[in-house]
């Protein structure tokens, strides 16, 4: 049978963000795979080197919409140790809690995706509006929904004070109930299970083989997850188990994930609980002495490597960021190959490869009179109805009245 | 830490250039380095740690610019959670090193990455598209080198 060449991207509506694969098909079977990526490459371990530590956090930061605050603290991690700094067991707690909450919403935005890839439109929805849930909170504690801005070298920038640790718990408790729900749906609902099954295989040997990381290598049986192994932050103060699974197919993947929403619920309570009293940060010098450090840590998608050489002066000699998309990739030919085309959005969607959400406010300049609005959410609304009214002739408000 | 040193002292027994190139900065942190004049060797290395002391996960490999040499630092973990990074040179006038592919399958954008940013040749590594830069890239200019200057402010010679 002769081959047929699909290419999928750079820009593909079935894409997130932008990277190219050509598939080689017969008849409906993908034959072979070929990736091409870098439509993303911004230069920023190069731009690291020209700025001084305190700018690269928040570039750091940037690396990733989703999961900045694991790219910052891998960062800072690195650059604490090679500065001899201890982070006050308070920080080192409030960076925990920052990272388990940012790791709900990920796994969160996770399962909306994949419903969205399989044509289940309502658990989009459905985990979409849980997870509203967590991003108020971290607007509530950081005072960003992404991008926290909480990380500082030697500690974290906000308290988190008594009636915030309330509102957490309260909040945890709705998605805890949730999550039973995702949990049950995952491993009872037929249809999903029916369309899940089989699809995507990496087996436990091959997921080593590829170096696999994160729920990608635990749903193949692997464990494997840096706040267990190489523990952080406050990771050895509290109890929670790995999540693994032995399917090693993209339900086993949807399993973990939704699996670990409940350990991330634990883990958040035990931190809560047992915050300790103190200061939050320590003072951290400009000049960060000559050295040399490796920080892990546990992404919602896997770990997160940083290496950071410094030379005495204030800005990094270099600077090395290995995301956990990367160690997957290696790993998405092989699930791609021998499936069936129709397979292979939800193949490529289960490594959980990033995307970055938007802000909620809009800041406008009027262009000569220099005059600067804040616009709301409501306000935005109200401006999108207006514009559709004006211009398209359509009237919005009509189609919410038959709410 | 007794874990650490006793890997450290079968490390040495079995490649003995390594002895004396060695620290542990921190617990589960180990750093081990291949002197230059035995780069050569960096395969059985790592086959070695891979299968006799089952580090089976090459996290990534980091590139740096030192000078007269380039570095390159072979992150490795094993199950325990303990990272053993080694160095590995090769000198900026020639730098060519070879694919640890046939080792590590997971290394191919890794050394992609080698290849683009710092202009390494690595030898026999798969054929593909190129990793990380655009392909309208233009040759001779690898942005991770120290010497590297943005082209903007590097003009073409006049001709």
């Amino acid at each position: 049978m002769s081959r047929v060449v699909v290419p999928i991207g750079p820009q593909h509506p079935a894409l997130k963000e932008p990277a190219s694969f050509t598939l080689y098909l017969e008849g409906e079977r993908v034959a072979a795979t070929n990736v091409a990526l870098g439509y993303n490459h911004r230069g920023i371990e190069k731009a690291c080197e020209e700025r001084p530590y305190i700018q690269d956090i928040y570039l750091i930061e940037r690396v990733c919409g989703i999961c900045s605050h694991s790219h910052s603290t891998a960062f800072i991690q690195a650059v604490e140790e090679i500065a001899a700094l201890e982070v006050p067991r308070r920080g080192a707690y409030i960076r925990s809690i920052i990272g388990e909450l940012e790791r709900i919403h990920s796994h969160l935005l996770w399962l909306g995706v994949a419903g969205h890839e399989l044509g289940f439109d309502t658990l989009f929805m459905y985990s979409w509006r849980d997870r509203e849930v967590v991003m108020d909170l971290l607007a509530m504690i950081t005072g960003n929904r992404v991008n926290y801005g909480i990380n500082t070298i030697g500690g974290v920038r906000r308290d988190i004070s008594k009636e915030q640790s309330e509102q957490i718990l309260k909040a945890v408790d709705i998605l805890e109930e949730r999550t039973k729900f995702y949990i049950k749906l995952a491993t009872e609902e037929t249809t999903l299970i029916g369309r899940l099954a089989g699809v995507g295989s990496l087996s436990r040997e091959m997921a080593v083989k590829f170096g696999a990381t994160g729920p990608t290598a635990r749903a193949a049986g692997v464990k494997r997850d840096v706040r267990k192994d190489d523990p952080y932050a406050a990771y050895s103060e509290v109890s929670f188990n790995v999540i693994t699974d032995d399917h090693a197919d993209v339900l086993g993947r949807t399993i973990v994930r939704v699996m670990e929403l409940m350990e991330s619920v634990k883990i958040i309570r035990q931190l809560i609980k047992q915050l300790p009293d103190g200061p939050i940060s320590v003072r951290a010098p400009r000049k960060i002495p000559a050295g040399e450090a490796i920080s892990r840590y546990e992404a919602p998608r896997g770990e997160d490597l940083h290496y950071v050489r410094a030379n005495g002066s204030e800005k990094p000699e270099r600077v090395k960021v290995r995301a956990p998309t990367l160690a997957n990739l290696t790993a998405i030919t092989h699930m791609i190959d021998g499936g069936y085309l129709a397979d292979v959005p939800i193949v490529i969607a289960a490594i959980d490869p990033c995307f970055s959400c938007t802000d909620r406010m809009i800041s406008l300049r009027e262009g000569d009179r220099g005059t600067e609005t804040l616009m709301d959410w409501e306000g935005l609304r109200n401006y999108s109805l207006e514009w559709y009214k004006k211009n398209r002739g359509i009237d919005m408000n009509k189609i919410h009245a038959l709410r | 830490m007794e874990k650490a040193e006793s890997l450290i002292k079968d490390l040495c027994k079995a490649f003995a250039f390594i002895e004396g190139h060695t620290k542990i900065q921190r617990s589960r942190r180990i750093y081990a380095e291949i002197p230059l004049e035995n780069s050569s060797s960096l395969k059985e290395v790592l086959i070695y740690l891979r299968n006799k002391k089952n580090f089976t996960f090459l996290c990534t490999i980091t590139g740096l610019d030192s000078g007269e040499n380039f570095e390159m630092i072979y992150h490795l973990a094993d199950d325990a959670g303990v990272l053993i990074n080694l160095k590995s040179f090769t000198p900026r006038s020639r730098p060519v090193i070879e694919s640890v592919t046939p080792v590590f399958t997971g290394a191919v954008f890794y050394e992609r990455e080698l290849k683009d940013l710092f202009g390494i040749e690595v030898k026999g590594l798969p054929e593909g598209r190129r990793y990380p830069l655009p392909d309208n890239w233009p040759e001779g200019q690898y942005p991770l080198r120290k010497d590297w200057k943005k082209p903007d402010e590097n003009p073409a010679p006049k001709a």
